[in-house]
């Protein structure tokens, strides 16, 4: 059996998740407009998400990110990755002032999650269709080594169009791999519009239920909900958990929510001040 | 090569609890005996490539030593970028094995035809490239790849391939074994080409040409030194290759070649045309019609050395005017 993880994530309640979540938020706001880069309203569709699992569930050790008994967490949607990091800033994984060299010339911090030199990122993605596999395979290990550390794989809702993705879910339940669990943060846009109308996934739950999965679905920015089902893991023993998290593109900002936009554009400063005082960040 | 294979990875997982074999239910009748007697390091992960190379990638992550096996392109094409970003990036100690290089599946077609595998995996960052030429090769080689942590390709023949080393065999990553000696060409061979490459070397012998025969098992990392003693030393080099002229073998050793210190060589590759089998074939017939018959080859080192001798006589003729 592996080691026991000594220190387990604190347990913040929902008040203080909601913070961390807000926090991951503004963190996330001023990179991808120091970076001029893409996939803010990603970011904010998972940040709730994140903050529970960060603030609450996943047990990790910032001081020793690599212990061998820890959870491991798979960002499969890779390019959500400026959440990612400042939620492992925010956690003392590394010092938050990396967070200002996002996408610099000479820095770590890639523009899709990436493991090398940075602490906290377990792979690195940002094809999509990955991260489930590897995540598996990890899942997997740790039944047949007699592990109890578990695996928890983010998806978004477009990587759900690849294949691979599908190889990896009809997998997981043959093997009965209950130490892994799947949250996909079901935002309903994607890279070229609605998922409805580039490759509608529906009925997306029962597809999961049909492939094997314990399947729960709940709205992704209902912090206290989202940490009920997480204490309730596994769902169902021998079978992987599938949580679907219905979420909102751009949530925690009006004029980003729900907008395809903001898949791609980076706030300018002006979208920047209006998005802070909308999170009641001081300036 | 696969029983070779099958044995060595056999004697390794009874005494290395993180050697774990995967397959993509291919292997039947082979691979079966691995699985009962080591059920919690093999599995069968069904028909989907790109989920073994993944699993497998993430299985690494936590300790094992993991072993992805199908034929032909299967472990490879199918799941390339799965090798490249989570297995390669990663530095995942991960072995991708193939069943099938070059035509040895001939008659299934193209689709089972391993003719640009080294070219594309050897381009890959982080990734060794292993291509033994015999049995005994092959079980060293395993042995050695699973030793070396990281990624690695190992591009097996089939079954039936003869073994051409004796006991005294030293096999080492990287480095290229030289199976018999000759002062007037080298021919470099890597994977199953090594039998006809000897074979070729005797048949010149009986014309008076004494050709050094080395086994380039390891395409990447390229053992330069041994490229630059052929050249420096014979002066003129055949490659042989059962795959695309275009970045396999051949073009390894141009490159090294090319990088290396300036020294007088000529070099022809012998390997197939960048093209697609056109009629149907086995492994000899095909081998044959595209380029890599013991004469195509016996021609390849009379005409690269009657080039030679013409360019000396060439200086000569141009030093006495």
């Amino acid at each position: 059996m592996s080691a026991p993880v000594h220190a387990p994530a604190p347990g913040r309640d929902a008040r203080a998740l909601a913070e961390l979540a807000r926090t991951i938020r503004i963190r996330t706001l001023q990179m991808t407009h120091r970076a001029k880069s893409s996939h803010i309203g990603t970011c904010f569709s998972m940040a709730d998400l994140l903050a529970v699992l960060y603030g609450r569930v996943l047990q990790v050790d910032p001081a020793r990110p690599d212990l061998p008994g820890r959870d491991r967490f798979v960002l499969s949607k890779g390019h959500g990755c400026a959440a990612l990091y400042a939620v492992l800033a925010e956690r003392g994984f590394f010092p938050t002032p990396w967070l200002d060299r996002f996408y610099q010339d000479g820095s770590t911090l890639w523009g899709h999650a990436t493991h090398h030199g940075v602490p906290g990122v377990e792979v690195s993605t940002g094809s999509l269709g990955h991260g489930l596999s590897l995540a598996c395979g990890m899942a997997l290990a740790a039944k047949h080594d007699g592990h109890s550390w578990r695996v928890f794989a983010l998806l978004s809702d477009g990587e759900c169009d690849e294949g691979s993705t599908w190889e990896g879910a009809l997998f997981a339940p043959h093997h009965g791999l209950d130490n892994l669990v799947v949250i996909v943060d079901y935002n309903k846009i994607q890279s070229f519009g609605t998922v409805k109308q580039v490759l509608d996934l529906e009925p997306f739950a029962d597809k999961w239920r049909a492939f094997g999965w314990a399947v729960r679905e709940i709205d992704g920015h209902a912090i206290e909900t989202v940490v009920e089902v997480c204490e309730r893991l596994p769902f169902e023993r021998g079978r992987p958990s599938c949580l679907i998290a219905h979420t909102v593109k751009g949530k925690g900002v009006s004029f980003m929510e729900g907008d395809l936009l903001w898949h791609y554009r980076a706030p300018d400063a002006d979208e920047l001040r209006r998005a802070l005082q909308e999170l009641g960040a001081a300036q | 090569m696969r029983t070779a294979f099958v044995q060595a990875l056999t004697d390794l997982a009874s005494r290395d609890r993180r050697i774990t074999l995967i397959t993509g239910d291919l292997g039947f009748g082979v691979l079966e005996g691995f699985g009962r007697a080591y059920p919690h390091q093999f599995f069968n992960i069904g028909v989907a490539e790109q989920n073994m190379t993944s699993v497998a990638a993430g299985m690494a992550l936590t300790g094992r030593i993991v072993f992805t096996y199908s034929i032909g392109n299967f472990p490879t094409l199918r799941c390339l970028e799965q090798i490249r970003n989570d297995v390669c990036y990663h530095e995942a100690d991960v072995k991708v094995v193939t069943i099938g290089g070059g035509f040895a599946y001939g008659a299934l077609g193209m689709s089972h035809h391993a003719t640009e595998d080294l070219a594309i995996m050897r381009a890959l960052p982080n990734m060794v490239v292993v291509a033994p030429g015999d049995p005994l090769e092959t079980a060293a080689a395993v042995r050695a790849v699973a030793e070396r942590s990281g990624p690695c390709y190992l591009r097996l023949g089939r079954a039936g391939e003869h073994t051409v080393h004796g006991d005294g065999m030293r096999f080492e990553l990287g480095r290229a074994i030289t199976l018999r000696d000759g002062g007037d060409v080298t021919l470099i061979s890597t994977g199953a080409m090594l039998e006809r490459a000897l074979r070729v070397a005797e048949r010149l012998d009986a014309e008076g040409v004494h050709a050094r025969v080395v086994s380039m098992h390891t395409l990447k990392p390229l053992d330069t030194d041994a490229v630059a003693d052929a050249a420096r030393q014979t002066g003129a080099i055949v490659t042989l290759e059962e795959h695309s002229a275009i970045g396999g073998l051949g073009s390894a050793v141009a490159e090294a070649l090319l990088d290396g210190p300036v020294c007088p060589v000529r070099l022809r590759r012998v390997a197939l045309p960048s093209m697609f089998a056109p009629t149907v074939g086995g492994q000899d017939y095909l081998r044959d019609a595209l380029g890599l018959s013991e004469s195509a080859v016996a021609e390849a080192v009379r005409s690269l050395l009657a080039a030679r001798a013409r360019e000396m006589s060439g200086w000569n003729g141009a030093s006495g005017s």
